[in-house]
């Protein structure tokens, strides 16, 4: 009996596969960035209704998970 | 009136500019697999790969094109700019590892070499070549799947993706033109800093329609587009610096 998954299983699978390896891949660091970014910012301006700040404050947490994702890099001494 | 003009050229400036380079730093790898792949196991499956390929594309185009649009707008703008944050973080972290010298260049020679020793280990095929045709199916398919995610996420939230695709279909066009007329030379392609550029677009679009989700009020409007790429390439140009410095610290500490 052949215990191979359907066509369509496979494909669900590939697809789920793509996007996983797509939006978290080797960085689930920027992933869990990504979200905790978006949801400063819906604090901010959405809970709290100061818009102003989250507009100097979203481009600053992007260059921060930059910032220490790239750092997480850097050799140590 | 003025302003409004110069708005709506500054924000399809930078459409026009991320989309194709995206497009055409994808195509670069996509030609590098399928140059290999003819050249190793001949032009005929390598062609069927990309034709296979080029066909299941415009099947997800024309699924997943006309649904995006009845998303609602602010939903699209919110989801599309998390993916392109996301997309283009990545790229950028790569970006920068490899103008420092944290990681090897993407070396298309390298990769050209190595597809090549892969598909020769393989052994010559009697009949049908299902390991070149999967191989630039493979290629293509994965590169062309970016392509089509930037055109479709990049020209739907800015309500341009006839622009978007038209933009995109050139870069193709060209890098192909490009790559037949150079063949195997496609390293001489300055890869990381078209990735640079296009990584400082796709944060800055990404930021830009996060905050279009989340009712951000943007200075200028659409013109703060602009803005934010000047602030993500400073920022980034700041980075590579100090990962130089680094690396350089390390290597004379080590």
């Amino acid at each position: 009996m052949s215990t191979r998954p359907s066509l369509v299983v496979r494909l669900v699978k590939g697809f789920g596969q793509f996007w996983w390896d797509f939006l978290v891949g080797d960085t689930p660091e920027l992933f869990v960035a990504t979200l905790v970014i978006i949801g400063v910012t819906v604090l901010v301006s959405k809970v709290l209704h100061v818009a102003s700040v989250a507009t100097v404050l979203l481009p600053v947490l992007v260059i921060a998970a930059l910032a220490i994702t790239v750092r997480r890099t850097w050799p140590k001494r | 009136m003025i302003a409004t003009t110069s708005t709506s050229v500054s924000s399809i400036s930078v459409l026009v500019l991320a989309v194709f380079l995206a497009c055409a730093v994808e195509m670069v790898e996509a030609l590098t697999i399928v140059v290999a792949v003819g050249h190793t196991r001949g032009w005929r499956w390598a062609f069927e790969g990309v034709v296979a390929a080029l066909v299941a594309l415009t099947a997800l185009v024309a699924v997943f094109g006309p649904a995006l649009v009845h998303v609602p707008l602010t939903w699209l703008r919110l989801i599309v700019g998390g993916v392109l944050l996301i997309f283009g973080l990545q790229w950028l972290r790569k970006a920068v590892m490899r103008s420092s010298g944290l990681k090897a260049k993407h070396d298309e020679d390298l990769i050209y070499a190595e597809t090549v020793a892969e598909l020769q280990a393989g052994g010559a095929a009697a009949g049908r070549d299902q390991v070149a045709f999967i191989m630039a199916f493979k290629g293509v398919f994965l590169e062309g799947l970016e392509v089509v995610i930037t055109v479709l996420t990049l020209g739907t939230s800015a309500h341009r993706l006839g622009l978007a695709a038209a933009v995109a279909t050139v870069a193709v066009v060209l890098v192909a033109i490009v790559g037949v007329i150079v063949a195997k030379q496609l390293s001489v392609v300055p890869e990381n800093a078209m990735k640079t550029t296009v990584g400082v677009m796709l944060v800055s679009y990404g930021t830009f329609w996060v905050g279009e989700g989340l009712s951000v009020r943007w200075p200028g409007s659409d013109a703060f587009l602009l803005a934010l790429v000047g602030i993500f390439a400073a920022a980034v140009f700041v980075m590579i610096q100090l990962s130089r410095r680094a690396v350089s610290t390390a290597g004379v500490a080590a």
